[in-house]
């Protein structure tokens, strides 16, 4: 087993009175890509969100390269290294890719030469964002958004991404495109920790997958091993796939 | 005195009341625009403001004389010390509600307002202050047309925060987080955007910008009184609405515009100067109902 990343154990987590999660505990080892598979409302969000303390955990423990982070304000856990990408992208309309990106990087506005290698290697991921730097962000296509979102989530060269839905809205072959994307990030050294609903996709990128249900985790195992289970494929997957 | 020499004298007064009024929008929009807040108290941080430039100049003068000398550095500290000022209000006050109801903090911020202003009508007995500053009416003659120089150096401070600011919202990395708040909150705690430290930032400079209006004002009206932030703060409220509020180059527009249609509104026939708070709230009225977003602003669904 190599080293963990991540670690959650019992995570608990309150939206109001909502039992939004009920006790996850899942790893995420270093170099891997890790996912998280559901019905919508089954908590993959939620978690990703206590993960990044933009919700508060109830009870529970997350540690993130072997110190705890459960109580940490989202700004500092940026600042460790671990980076969200939200559901719906969220990048800034009304903006500029360039200043989008210049965002994604504040945690290290300080070092220019750093900022300008990122922004190099961002650019040579996505061209296109190259040739549309001086864009407003809003004017950007649904697949080019997600390449921003995922692009200004990287300004920071983070250990560990959690990518929420990044394949929601998209054509197929766009699809195709982010997830290559994704592999690439992992095979450069970016552990992974992705949440999808098009289980078929995320099975076929991820090497160990976790399946929820109302806030729980219902079954887990390597991507291969869920992907072959018919009985799971059925319950949990969507047997349409 | 002809039509173009009383255009120029309003064009004049315009500019320096419009200087007023767009100073203390911009602190208005700015809040607005981070934290969707309606800031009741920013015309008594203008007033406080005016208060702590007058002790400080009361000091500075000594040393440096009550001319531009001592305004200038006089008007610098002050600045600083009423943006700390509004920086402990919103930790005080505003912080711990951000996440409640906006009508909330809405009703905090009118009691921050009475708080202010009550307690400058404490100190200062409800008195009127001469301001001490030894500027005269040396300037250019044109015609029948007299611009001071304090007039000119007002218009100029005012334009130099202006652009200083633009640039600040437009180039700098705060700046942009300023505008990415706006946009999004979660979306820059996700980048790393320490969020709380960004709205202490935007407060500090709209309540400088505010005490810069506040001293320039007691410098050119020569007096100042625990009330004189009341009717600027409507007035700056009005400014801000017209230009769109939340919109920054819209409270610069909008200030200047409204100074400028007060002072020439004065001019028409049958109206005095007593009328021009009826045409400055006349328009808001109007704008409200008819266009709330004003000339600069976003479309916004969320009501207040």
């Amino acid at each position: 087993m190599s080293e963990t990343v991540l670690e959650i154990e019992g995570l608990q987590t309150f939206y109001g009175k909502i039992h939004a999660l009920r006790g996850i505990s899942l790893n995420v080892p270093k170099g891997k890509i890790v996912t998280l598979l559901g019905a919508n409302g089954a908590g993959k969000s939620t978690t990703l969100k206590t993960i990044s303390g933009l919700t508060r955990a109830a009870a529970g423990r997350i540690t993130f390269r072997g110190q705890e982070i459960t109580a940490a304000a989202p700004h500092a856990i940026v600042r460790m290294g671990l980076i969200h990408a939200p559901e719906g992208r969220r990048i800034f309309k009304g903006m500029t890719v360039q200043e989008n990106l210049d965002l994604g990087g504040f945690t290290n506005r300080g070092e220019r030469a750093e900022k300008q290698r990122r922004l190099q290697y961002i650019f040579e991921l996505f061209p296109i964002l190259s040739n549309r730097r001086n864009q407003d962000a809003a004017l950007l296509s649904g697949g080019e958004q997600q390449m921003l979102a995922i692009g200004r989530a990287l300004m920071t060269d983070p250990e560990l991404m959690l990518l929420d839905e990044p394949s929601m809205g998209l054509a197929p072959f766009l699809v195709q495109a982010i997830m290559k994307i994704i592999r690439k990030l992992n095979e450069q050294g970016t552990t992974i920790l992705l949440v999808e609903q098009n289980a078929k996709v995320a099975l076929r990128l991820a090497d160990y997958g976790y399946v929820l249900e109302t806030g729980r985790i219902v079954v887990e195992g390597d991507s291969a091993t869920l992907r072959e289970d018919e009985s799971i494929v059925k319950a949990y997957l969507g047997g349409g796939h | 005195m002809t039509i173009l020499d009383i255009i120029i004298q309003q064009l004049t007064n315009g500019l320096i009341l419009g200087s007023f009024y767009s100073l203390v929008a911009l602190g208005y929009s700015m809040v607005y625009g981070i934290i969707k807040l309606l800031n009741f108290a920013h015309g008594d941080i203008y007033m406080v403001g005016a208060f702590v430039g007058f002790v400080i100049l009361s000091f500075v003068s000594t040393l440096l004389g009550d001319g531009w000398l001592g305004i200038l550095p006089s008007m610098i500290l002050a600045m600083t010390a009423v943006g700390f000022l509004g920086v402990l209000i919103q930790r005080i006050a505003y912080r711990p509600l951000l996440s409640a109801p906006r009508l909330s903090i809405l009703i905090v911020a009118v009691g921050v307002s009475l708080v202010l202003f009550n307690s400058v009508m404490v100190v200062t007995i409800g008195e009127y202050k001469a301001f001490p500053s030894g500027l005269g009416y040396e300037g250019i003659t044109m015609g029948h047309v007299h611009i001071t120089y304090t007039q000119m150096v007002m218009v100029g401070a005012t334009a130099v925060l202006m652009i200083a600011l633009h640039l600040f919202i437009a180039k700098t990395i705060y700046g942009k987080a300023m505008r990415a708040i706006s946009i999004d909150m979660d979306a820059c705690r996700l980048m790393g955007i320490d969020v709380n430290k960004i709205i202490a930032l935007t407060f500090f400079v709209g309540s400088s910008l505010a005490a810069a209006a506040g001293v320039m004002a007691g410098v050119y009206y020569g007096s100042i009184h625990f009330f004189m932030g009341f009717v600027i703060g409507l007035k700056a409220f009005t400014s801000a609405v017209i230009g769109g509020i939340g919109s920054i180059p819209g409270a610069m527009l909008g200030g200047l515009l409204l100074g400028l249609l007060e002072s020439f509104g004065t001019q028409l026939p049958w109206v005095g100067t007593e009328w021009k708070d009826v045409f400055a709230f006349g328009l808001l009225i109007l704008l409200l109902v008819f266009k709330p977003t004003g000339i600069l602003g976003r479309t916004e669904i969320e009501r207040m």
